[in-house]
Parts: structure tokens; sequence; C-alpha cells
């Protein structure tokens, strides 16, 4: 069996940082399999306690937006100020609302 | 630790005449301090541009472990040795960000290793030289890591935003290697007379070494513009030398060492330290592979290379007969 | 109290630690893959950790002054009480594997034990130790799964490394002098052994590897009888601190 090109899989890691938090994408690490990308990602990315959470996804899994569809995509939510609360006014003696 | 190599290999600046107008769009992207992300049109040549230094910076974080790595088994206390163990595991770490940054621009980082291994490829040419004593281990911190920083700090806000975002993380961990670095020193000074003279001897080859890694003098290099134009790159070397040298030339007193530079003056009208020439065929001679380590640095990397094969294609055929076995079990 | 059990016993523990953290430490730069870099440190460190807290535990019950770099870097040969596994080279990746498991699964059962002994500073520290014992465990089986059961040529190169450091892992679970003085406050290794035979029984079938032959069975390490490797260890790691006594770094 020969080495491929490649090596071993790209894998994306998402760390959590606290416990509440969003887990959010710190970068990637190389692995031959999931148990090893997670301990790869633990070496690598939260060598200072910066995780109480690993998700390790196979890069080649995630599909994204196209950057070029990014008008298409995202402008049309540009303009729906009604979604927004400061879109309303109401009267300063509310103060509850 | 560092990049220096960005002004050393051919650039090229043009663009595809079809290409103009996107090319102009991200120009204004880049002026407006939006980041280019992975999937954003770039030009071929900025790619290029980015695959080299990121690779570049990565590679010398890579062999930038061996130097001070010498020493793991022999530091002089066990705090000593937790400490560089740490140390010279996050340069393995900063490659290991790197690697990652350069590969959202599409090289796979086996692409870059090769060209390391090969010797195609270029590192910081600091590393090829010996670490001969302990204090060289200190050396490396406090000057080879405060340069770095110089250069680093900038490349925190690099239009390319993996690469930005890389360099956040590493700069708050170089923060800690210098610091490592210069307490070293400072222990080595308050300590015996042979231990200063270990400092002493450690800054004496470490000094030049250290202040040529910012790379050719302004007046000679011609790559600056262009990675200015693009933000890549914020500062001059030229600029980023003086802050270094006017930053280190007090810590160095403070310790009670001599700077080896006979020429080295304060210029009370300028308020900056003026330093003498710089030898920079010696600067040449390392980075065309004729530094006093470039033969044992890469010989090191290839034995590990060489001889983690056969684990690293063990780990891919028991993942392949895993996934076979999962496959099977889901029939 | 130099006759005190508990102080040869923290050194016992100090010395298994420090000198497998010094044998890992030599694979930092020049491991198989860069992640293995900082795997293999990570190891390290945690075992660094351990030993600077045992030789902090006995340096207190000594009380005469002494430091851990004084047990670490001023202590000879035969004065190291680590078992002979610990000193073995490292060899290549598959050996430092076993070595590794075979030594962490041992320490996971004894960690356990000393855990919920009446010693409080003891279980203080195997408490802390067993969260990083247990993740050696892991890595190191992981690795030796995937090795075993990997290429014809790495299923090779595993056996031979389990069937090579095989012998020294009987002196483990023997009781030797600093064991049999513990026994008020440390668990008897023969007692370890059930718990560290389901790990490796377990490991070595699902990396397809056949469990080595008992034959020889070398032992002394705990006694300060060691093997060749140990000066060599020792001499670079002591070289700088002995040329320069009494300095502070």
């Amino acid at each position: 069996m020969t080495e491929s090109h490649q090596g071993w899989p790209l894998y994306e890691v998402f760390i959590r940082a606290r416990a509440g938090l969003d887990h959010k994408h710190v970068g990637s690490i190389h692995a031959a399999d999931p148990a090893m990308a997670v301990e790869h990602a633990r070496d690598v990315y939260t060598r200072r306690g910066e995780g109480v959470s690993i998700w390790v996804v196979p890069a080649a899994a995630i599909t994204a937006s196209d950057p070029d569809e990014a008008g298409a995509l995202f402008e049309p939510a540009r303009d729906k100020v009604y979604r927004h609360p400061t879109f309303y006014d109401i009267p300063d003696q509310i103060e509850t609302l | 630790m560092y990049t220096q190599g960005l002004d050393q290999a051919g650039y090229d600046t043009g663009y595809a005449q079809d290409d103009a107008a996107l090319a102009q769009r991200f120009q204004a992207r880049v002026d407006a301090e939006d980041k280019i992300e992975p999937k954003d049109w770039m030009p071929d040549a900025y790619r290029r541009t980015l695959v080299r230094q990121i690779a570049q910076h990565a590679h010398s974080e890579i062999v930038g472990m061996l130097p001070e790595g010498n020493w793991i088994t022999r530091a002089p206390s066990l705090r000593r040795k937790a400490i560089l163990i740490a140390k010279v595991q996050d340069e393995g770490g900063h490659g290991a960000y790197l690697y990652s940054a350069a590969e959202t621009l599409g090289v796979a980082r086996e692409t870059l290793v090769d060209q390391l291994l090969s010797g195609a490829a270029k590192y910081s040419s600091i590393f090829n030289y010996p670490t001969l004593t302990w204090a060289d281990a200190g050396a490396i911190g406090w000057l080879v890591d405060g340069a770095a920083i110089m250069n680093q700090i900038p490349l925190c806000r690099c239009s390319y935003g993996p690469y930005a975002r890389a360099m956040v993380r590493i700069c708050r961990e170089e923060s800690f290697h210098q610091r490592q670095g210069y307490e070293l020193m400072l222990a080595l000074c308050r300590g015996t007379e042979a231990q200063k003279n270990m400092a002493q001897g450690a800054l004496n080859r470490w000094w030049w070494p250290a202040v040529m890694m910012f790379g050719p003098s302004d007046r000679d290099s011609k790559h600056t513009t262009q990675s200015q134009r693009w933000k890549i790159k914020r500062f001059t070397n030229d600029e980023l030398r003086q802050k270094f040298v006017d930053f280190t030339v007090p810590q160095a007193e403070f310790l009670g060492l001599t700077i080896p530079d006979p020429e080295l003056r304060f210029d009370a009208d300028t308020g900056h330290y003026e330093h003498g020439p710089i030898d920079w065929s010696e600067f040449d001679a390392v980075v065309k592979g004729n530094g006093p380590c470039n033969r044992e640095r890469l010989a090191a990397r290839r034995t590990a290379h060489e001889e983690g094969r056969w684990v690293r294609e063990a780990a891919a055929a028991h993942a392949a007969k895993q996934a076979l076995r999962r496959a099977a079990e889901a029939r | 109290m130099a006759n005190d059990p508990r102080f040869d016993y923290a050194l016992h523990l100090a010395d298994n630690a420090l000198v497998l953290a010094q044998r890992l430490g030599a694979w930092v730069g020049h491991a198989p893959e860069l992640e293995e870099d900082l795997g293999l440190a990570n190891l390290a460190l945690d075992l660094l950790g351990q030993a600077r807290l045992c030789y902090a535990y006995a340096a207190e019950i000594e009380g005469r002054g002494r430091t851990e770099d004084d047990f670490a870097y001023f202590r000879d040969e035969d004065e190291f009480r680590n078992c002979l596994l610990c000193e073995q080279p490292n060899g290549d990746f598959g050996h430092t594997i076993a070595r590794h498991f075979y030594f962490s699964a041992y320490q996971q059962a004894l960690y356990t034990a000393l855990a919920a002994g009446p010693d409080a500073r003891f279980a203080e520290i195997a408490a802390q130790g067993l969260r990083e014992t247990r993740y050696h465990v892991r890595y190191s089986a992981n690795w030796l799964v995937r090795l075993g059961d990997g290429t014809a040529e790495s299923h090779a190169r595993a056996q031979a490394a389990v069937d090579t450091l095989w012998p020294y892992v009987h002196e483990l679970f023997e009781s030797a002098a600093v064991d049999r003085a513990a026994s008020a406050f440390a668990p008897a290794p023969e007692s370890l052994r059930s718990a560290f035979e389901r790990t490796l029984e377990a490991t070595l079938a699902e990396a397809t590897l056949r469990m080595p032959s008992d034959d020889w069975q070398p032992r002394g390490g705990k006694d300060g009888r060691h093997s060749e490797h140990l000066s060599y260890l020792l001499a670079e790691m002591q070289s700088l601190a002995r040329a320069h006594p009494g300095a502070r770094w």
C-alpha cells in the first residue's frame, strides 16, 4: 500500500470555548480517522484550555454558499427593515415594551 | 516563528485583461479593509504570493522546532524542561495553523511538505544556525521570537481572512515565547560568571542573524509595494528592523549584555538606534543553503518524514478497513 | 525523615513519570506527522507534571530542603526507582506506542487505587493524574489498534514492539521493597494486574495482535538495578545541571 499524495484527509475543527456558547470554527487538521481527528484537534487547538467540546467534520462534507451568489442569497434580507425591533415607534411612556 | 522569505522568490503582478473588472473590485475590497475569504475571487498572483508566504512561514515553524528541540533532553531544571517542551510544541502548533490557512487556498499540506523536503521551498534562514549552549534556547525566544512578533502583529490585519485569523492565534501565543526567552536570559545574567558568559555568547551569535530576519533592505527589495497594496504586508523590512533594534537594545542593557555591534549608537535627533552595516553576504549564503545547519535541518525533517511513512500508511489503511466494515454492517 | 516509606514511594512514582517523559520529549520535532509532534509533547508534559508533584511531595516528607531538581539532576542511576519499562529506548513509533500503552494501562489501575487510598496527598496527585492517564490509554490504545490492524508492515512492527517490551511488564506488577514498605497507603502491585489485563486483552484483540509469551522476566528497576539504557538517559539529562552545580536557571 502506498501513501496517497493527499496524505490523511482534512477535517475542519469547531470548538465550544465554554459551556453555553456555540461551537466556532477554528481551523483544520489532518487525521486518518474520526477518533484521531478529535485527538489532533484537542492537541492542536486546545493546548491552553480553549475548549470544552470539539466537533470535527470531514472538510469534503462541507457545502458552502458561493460568494458570487452572495447578492441573491443575502441582499433580500437587507431591506426587510420591519423584521427589526427598532422599526416600530412605541410611545416613550410604554417602558416595558 | 517567522516569515522572512516573502521578498525572495519571483513575483508576478499583472492580471489578464478580462479579469480587470474583477481585479478592480478585489482591490476596492482590500482598500476598504474587507477580508478576502477562500472562495472569493482573487488574482492568481495574490493567491500564489499568499501560498508561498504562508507555506514559508509554516515551514519555518516546523524547522524551527529543531534548534530549540535540541535542548529538550538537556534542559537544566524540570521547570525549564516543561516550558521548553511546551514552547517547541507551540511551534508545531503554529505550523499546523498555518498549513491549515494555506490549504484554504487549494494546496494540500502534502504538496507543501514535499516542497520543503525537496528543498524547493524556503524557510526562515535563522533556523540554520546551531544551538550550541543552553543560552541559545533563551536567545531564540528573546530575539528570534521577538523579531517574529514585530513581523507578525501587522499580519493579524492581513487582507486574507484565514491567514489573519491564524496570525491572531499565533501572536497570542508568541508573546509567551518571547517572555520565557527573556526570563531565561535574565536567570543566566543574574547567575554565575559562567552562566553570564553563556548568555553573552548566545547574544553574540544570534544578534546579527536576528537583525537579518527582516529580510533585505528596502532599497534592495522590489516586492514590498505590491504586497503592501494587497495588504499582505503592512510595513517595510527596514521599518520593522528599526523597531526591533529600538526595542531590543534597552532590553540587552537591562540584562547587562553587550550587543555585538561596535557602531551601534543612539541618535538623539531621530530617537532611534543606528546599527552598523549588515553582512548580507552571510545572509545570502545561508538562504542559498550554505548556513551552518541547513543540511542537518532538512535531513532531520526528511528522516522524520521517511521513518513516519509506515505509520501514516498504517493509519490510512486501518481507516479504510474500518470504513469497509461499517459499510458491510450497514448492508 | 528519610525512612518514611512515603518518601521512597513518591520518588518511585516520580522517577517513572520523569524517565518516560524524558524519552517522549526526544520525539518532539521528529514524529511521523505534525499533529503527533503535538500529541507526544502533551504526553511528555503530563508525565513531567506528575513527576514534579511527586518530587515536591518527597521533598516535603524529607524536610531537608532538597528540591525537585536535586532529585532529578543530582541522584545517580542506582538511586532511581523507576521501572525498567520506562527507560527502554524509543525505538520506532510502534515501540514508543507499545511502551506507552503498557505503562499507561498499568498507571491507570495504580492511580485508580491510589486515588481512593488513605494518603490524602497521593490521592490528590493520583486523581489529577488519572484524568491524564485515561487519555494516555485512549491515545496509545487507538494507535496500537491502527498499527496492528493497518498494513502488513505495521502489523509486523507492532507485534515486534509488543513482544520486545512485554518482558518489562512483569516488574510493574511485582512487589519490590518500595511497594512492601508502602502497603499501608498504596495498593499491592499484584492487585492491579487483572484490571490491566482486561484493557490489554481487549486492545490486543482489536489490534489483531497476539499475546506475547511469558518467558524472560527482568526486574530490579524499583530497587535501583537498571538496564544499560538508564545511565545514558541520565548522562544526557543531567549533563548541563551537573556542569554548573549550585546554579539557578
